[in-house]
């Protein structure tokens, strides 16, 4: 079976007001040659839910983001996102902001086609007053005790980016984290893999350990190579995050001139090859 | 005479908040506390873990500034293994505040309303789950009445009165502890759990204290001072954990 396809094919298949899941974490390892492609895209009113880095800043700016499902939207080596910034200051989102752990609690719970994972995460905490649809749930057993039932994060389309990846769907990771990945997908009707290299099966095993092959071919719908596609985050172990780069789109945020000049050379182009040519010339 | 500065005498308060802790993950936000519990590692608790700031237990960390070394890992801690290990409650948090309140509650989510902020900052991240499960300490690098309220705009970090209301069982790993700042350290040992001040940093009086908090602080009796850095823990810092003097950066040294 040979499920390569294209960032423009997956991303065609989103729909307005639908929910989104983005694996990675912060700026790292984040699919955002998919994003970009979102930019291009007219869909709208997307639900996403993230461990959020750059991709909700440009989402958000360019309108596509109805609700963020979140813990904290971080640059990592920028502490804050300027553009997240923005939209929540101009209450043009929805934030249903969680405790970081919880969203892994939600994840798996869809992951496991469970309607919820109970967790002491939230309790006296404004998390519950800010996502009123999330309810207590009664232990059970002889203890008794009231907890959190975090509900499940249900996705219609998940998007992860590996460092490796096979036409079938079978993907590794070569950096120090597999963040929450595996369970994006199996979180998620639609699945779309970018990998920094496509190859055949047999080689995958040169590239690292086992415990590196976290995704395997039910999981994943659509392969994409996508070379240098977690740009500007980080993708080790083939490359850091690009500080430079991350600085230029951090500081431009702040000045509407400068923003439309880094949009116009970036992101308002027509193909993800041109992304890639126009980062390389600088 | 010591010629510690007021960075230093905040590392030794964050150091002191990890004493007797044992074999526990020791984790920080912002540079006095990443100082303070480097240097308990390397002399009286050296059996806390520390990870290298990414997702790997190292037997040495990295000095705050200065060059780094060749690690050696104890063990593999990537962010979903991170949340098992902390809602097993075997940890103990410095984390930072922009808010915080008489009862230990704290905010680094947002300034002013949560639908519409003034100011978005980090987002809840991990600290209503690690106030509920395990021990919490906070730093303020620069304490003011803005920062010490009468009341948080959002509570990320879960304080004493409001874990009182829930079930014992749920906060059995409550302990949100102690408070340091650079004007003096706070604990929460009184009968309503209210914040005290606990030790004064040499230098800095009373006053000075009571007019940088917004709410009334519980203050008993003669105060003591935040004790002064040895020769030998001064060495330390100056030459192997912040060779370059991040921490003066966070920390100015008053006039």
């Amino acid at each position: 079976m040979d499920k390569r396809t294209t960032e423009r094919e997956a991303v065609a298949e989103l729909r307005d007001g639908m929910t989104i899941g983005i694996g990675g974490w912060g700026s790292r390892r984040k699919p955002m040659s998919i994003v970009r492609e979102i930019l291009r895209s007219p869909v709208k009113d997307l639900t996403v839910v993230t461990y959020g880095g750059p991709e909700v800043g440009l989402l958000c700016n360019y309108g596509k983001v109805d609700k963020l499902i979140y813990g904290f939207v971080s640059l990592d080596s920028i502490a804050l996102e300027p553009h997240f910034r923005k939209a929540r200051q101009a209450g043009s989102i929805k934030a249903a902001e969680l405790d970081e752990g919880m969203l892994q609690w939600g994840l798996l719970a869809a992951s496991h086609k469970l309607p919820f994972l109970p967790t002491r995460s939230g309790m006296g905490s404004d998390v519950l007053d800010i996502n009123p649809d999330i309810k207590m749930v009664k232990s059970p057993y002889a203890d008794g005790e009231e907890l959190v039932a975090m509900p499940a994060l249900d996705l219609d389309v998940a998007f992860i980016h590996m460092n490796r990846g096979d036409i079938r769907g079978n993907g590794q990771y070569l950096g120090p984290d597999p963040y929450f990945d595996d369970m994006y997908c199996r979180a998620a009707k639609r699945r779309f893999m970018t990998v920094e290299k496509v190859m055949e099966t047999s080689e995958m095993a040169n590239e690292g350990p086992l415990q590196t092959r976290i995704i395997n071919r039910t999981m994943v719908d659509g392969v994409i190579e996508a070379p240098n596609g977690a740009h500007f985050t980080e993708c080790p172990s083939d490359y850091g995050r690009d500080e430079a780069f991350q600085k230029e789109y951090a500081a431009t945020a702040k000045d509407p001139e400068a923003w439309e000049a880094f949009k116009a050379k970036y992101l308002d182009v027509e193909t993800e090859a041109d992304y890639q040519k126009a980062v390389a010339s600088r | 005479m010591s010629d510690a500065t007021r960075g230093e005498i905040c590392a030794i308060a964050c150091a002191e908040a990890f004493r007797g802790n044992g074999e526990i993950l020791a984790s920080c936000f912002g540079t006095a506390p990443a100082i303070g519990a480097r240097l308990a590692k390397a002399t009286f608790e050296p059996d806390l873990l520390m990870t290298d700031g990414v997702c790997t237990v190292v037997e040495t960390p990295n000095p705050v500034s200065g060059p780094g070394h060749e690690q050696v890992v104890e063990a593999w801690l990537p962010f979903r293994t991170i949340f098992d290990h902390l809602w097993n409650g075997n940890r103990h948090v410095i984390m930072a505040a922009s808010q915080i309140d008489q009862f230990g509650n704290q905010n680094f989510a947002c300034i002013g309303e949560h639908a519409q902020p003034k100011a978005q900052l980090l987002g809840m991240r991990g600290a209503p789950g690690n106030t509920i499960s395990h021990t919490t300490s906070y730093w303020v690098a620069n304490q003011t009445a803005k920062v010490f309220v009468p009341k948080v705009d959002v509570v990320s970090g879960v304080g004493h009165d409001r874990a009182a209301k829930l079930d014992p069982a749920s906060t059995q790993g409550h302990d949100v502890r102690l408070v340091i700042s650079n004007l003096a350290v706070y604990d929460f040992e009184t009968p309503d759990k209210r914040m005290r001040l606990k030790a004064l940093h040499p230098g800095v009086t009373v006053d000075q204290v009571v007019e940088n908090t917004g709410f009334e602080l519980v203050i008993d009796g003669d105060i003591p001072e935040t004790r002064l850095p040895t020769a030998d823990e001064l060495a330390l810092i100056r030459d192997t954990i912040d060779p370059k003097g991040f921490l003066s950066r966070e920390v100015p040294n008053p006039e």
